[in-house]
């Protein structure tokens, strides 16, 4: 076939492609539609590489299978093995492994140009998205690690803070941009990317370990908003339409999640990255607060409760994925439900290490996706509600955010749990929050703590409940 | 919200800010192919918020690792890199990208696949 030809058919297909990772996305608007989306989207894929493999340039397929082999070899290890609780950490790696396959071709690009005798001039647009691509990528590479690390709690287990951190990430930056202007005007200098590189890797790590646990969702998401933008760069170095726009799809989507995390916790994306979140250990106030005033109950006194209620109101936090106590939290659930009880769950947008961390939890352990309601469906209900059992939650009750302008959770919307009738906690002890402040909730009049592991409590208010 | 907003598009904004200060120095040609190229990055990233902002609160893990699998785009370019015969070091490195893309393409599908099997209605 005409090589021309065969080129235009290849953009073809990616252009089919490209509109199926849309239809991906849009079918993921309902939980009924997404698995075809996910369907259609891997559909995408295979097109886009056996395409590619039908380029005039591709002439050796040796490597390129190996390679294949490999990575498909660990994706699909990683994917079937992974339990669910640590899917932050796995989309982390994820996110980290796209910014390096792209900062990688970008570096190939400019080899291959090299290697072809002709050389890019200065400013020339590969060139120029050469140096934006690996910068994008090196940072995102080092981040999610740093990421990876954190949430898999091997290192970096507390925020590191460090003197005048704001001052060498602004001198490693301006570093970074020299760097990317001298490859800009110098295409042949090769040693300026991968100066480039280094000096965005480490902005990558420093940028991460300051962020605490509890903001980790707000660094996932930006994360991957910036694999799908080193993947568009990298489409802008070799020109490839299927890269810009399967990019900036990715690109759109972190950013719309980082922007959704943000809000729910009433912070800025600058505050979340760059705002020391310090948390005030004032044992003073957590005296003041609690002292006398704390109801501790019993197993049979929660199944008690339980017994004269019409609806039960499940609110889980990141405690329940730690105590690995979904499933049987659903069995109490189905306890429940068999004694003619309404069960929902209320989720809170930032409960978790990442989006949507607890229904997925949820549904591995069989919760029906109906029950799972969003803060602002749930929010109106709970005035009616009987009894709400508060499950590895902390800061997302805390009724501070509301009524303490000067608390660091101020104005943070809120699950409003304490205007239910009675509200019952399973906690392993007062320890505070990720913010570091008491919770007034669990002093309050209509609130019963019901201390112990997770996993443990929900399995002893089954058997109480049962001997009803 | 504003301020949020700059700082994800902050990226975004470089790229584009930096592939124009070229355009100076190119010819037309060229300044026709990049325009070309930052008219279709931008409306894709239109129809991104369009389509994503409707994705529900319950699936948003799944939308994170689907995105993940689709940035695994990148492995078109990986697999010219590597297959076209050039230099030694543009096939090394495009070998180890085909290898971390087709981990995030692999991983990502069958991943969302795993997780978006268990959601389920009552019966």
């Amino acid at each position: 076939m005409d090589p021309a030809l065969r080129i235009a058919l290849i953009k073809l297909a990616y252009l089919v492609s490209a509109v199926l990772f849309i239809g991906t996305f849009r079918l993921l608007a309902r939980p009924r539609t997404a698995i075809l989306g996910n369907l259609l989207g891997a559909l995408g894929m295979v097109l886009a590489v056996g395409a590619t493999l039908c380029h005039p340039d591709v002439q050796r397929y040796t490597w390129a299978g190996v390679g294949v082999a490999i990575g498909g070899g660990i994706g699909a290890a990683l994917a079937l093995r992974v339990p669910l609780t640590a899917m932050p950490q796995m989309v982390a790696l994820l996110n980290g492994f796209g910014g390096a396959a792209s900062l990688l071709v970008a570096a190939a690009e400019l080899y291959q140009a090299m290697a072809r005798g002709h050389a890019y001039r200065a400013w020339d647009q590969p060139v120029v998205a050469a140096a934006v691509s690996g910068m994008i990528g090196a940072v995102t590479f080092w981040g999610s690690l740093v990421a990876f690390l954190k949430l898999q709690e091997w290192l970096f287990r507390r925020p590191v803070h460090y003197q005048a951190q704001h001052v060498v990430n602004a001198v490693l930056g301006a570093i970074a941009l020299v760097l990317a202007i001298w490859l800009a005007s110098r295409p042949d200098a090769l040693a300026a990317y991968w100066l480039l590189v280094l000096a965005a890797s480490v902005l990558g790590v420093l940028l991460t370990i300051p962020i605490g646990g509890a903001d980790m969702p707000v660094v996932i998401c930006l994360l991957n908003s910036y694999s799908g933008l080193a993947a568009a760069g990298t489409g802008f170095v070799i020109d490839n339409n299927a890269l810009i726009i399967s990019g900036s799809l990715v690109g759109a989507s972190g950013i719309i999640l980082c922007q959704i995390m943000c809000k729910a916790m009433n912070r800025s994306l600058t505050n979340v990255l760059f705002g020391v979140f310090t948390a005030q250990l004032d044992e003073g106030l957590a005296e003041r607060v609690y002292a006398g005033k704390v109801k501790g109950a019993s197993a049979e006194e929660v199944a008690l409760l339980f017994e004269s209620a019409q609806n039960v109101v499940i609110v889980p936090g990141y405690g329940l994925a730690v105590a690995q106590a979904q499933h049987a939290l659903h069995e109490l659930a189905n306890v429940l439900e068999a004694r003619g009880i309404r069960v929902t769950y209320g989720i809170h947008p930032v409960a978790g290490r990442m989006p949507g961390h607890m229904n997925v939890l949820l549904a591995e352990a069989n919760v029906p996706y109906e029950q799972m309601k969003e803060m602002d469906e749930i929010n109106p209900y709970f005035p009616q509600t009987d009894v709400v059992l508060v499950i590895g939650a902390n800061d997302v009750v805390n009724p501070l955010a509301r009524t303490d302008p000067s608390s660091p959770i101020a104005g943070m919307p809120i699950l409003n749990v304490d205007q239910a009738r009675t509200v019952v906690v399973v906690k392993r002890s007062l320890s505070p929050g990720f913010a570091g402040i008491p919770n007034p909730l669990f002093a309050a009049d209509n609130t019963l703590m019901f201390f112990g592991d997770g996993k443990q409590a929900v399995l002893e208010l089954i058997s109480a409940v049962k001997q009803l | 919200m504003v301020p949020s907003f700059v700082w994800c598009l902050l990226p975004a904004c470089g790229e584009a800010c930096l592939l124009a200060e070229q355009a100076a120095a190119a010819g037309h040609e060229r300044l026709d192919a990049l325009l070309t190229a930052l008219t279709i990055f931008v409306l894709a990233m239109w129809v991104g918020f369009e389509v994503i902002t409707k994705v529900p609160a319950t699936l948003h893990t799944p939308l994170t690792s689907g995105s993940n699998a689709v940035s695994g785009i990148t492995v078109v370019g990986a697999l010219v890199a590597v297959g076209a015969v050039a230099s030694t070091a543009a096939t090394t490195l495009g070998f180890l990208a085909t290898i971390l893309a087709t981990v995030n393409v692999v991983g990502g599908f069958l991943v969302t696949h795993r997780m978006l099997s268990m959601f389920r209605r009552k019966e």
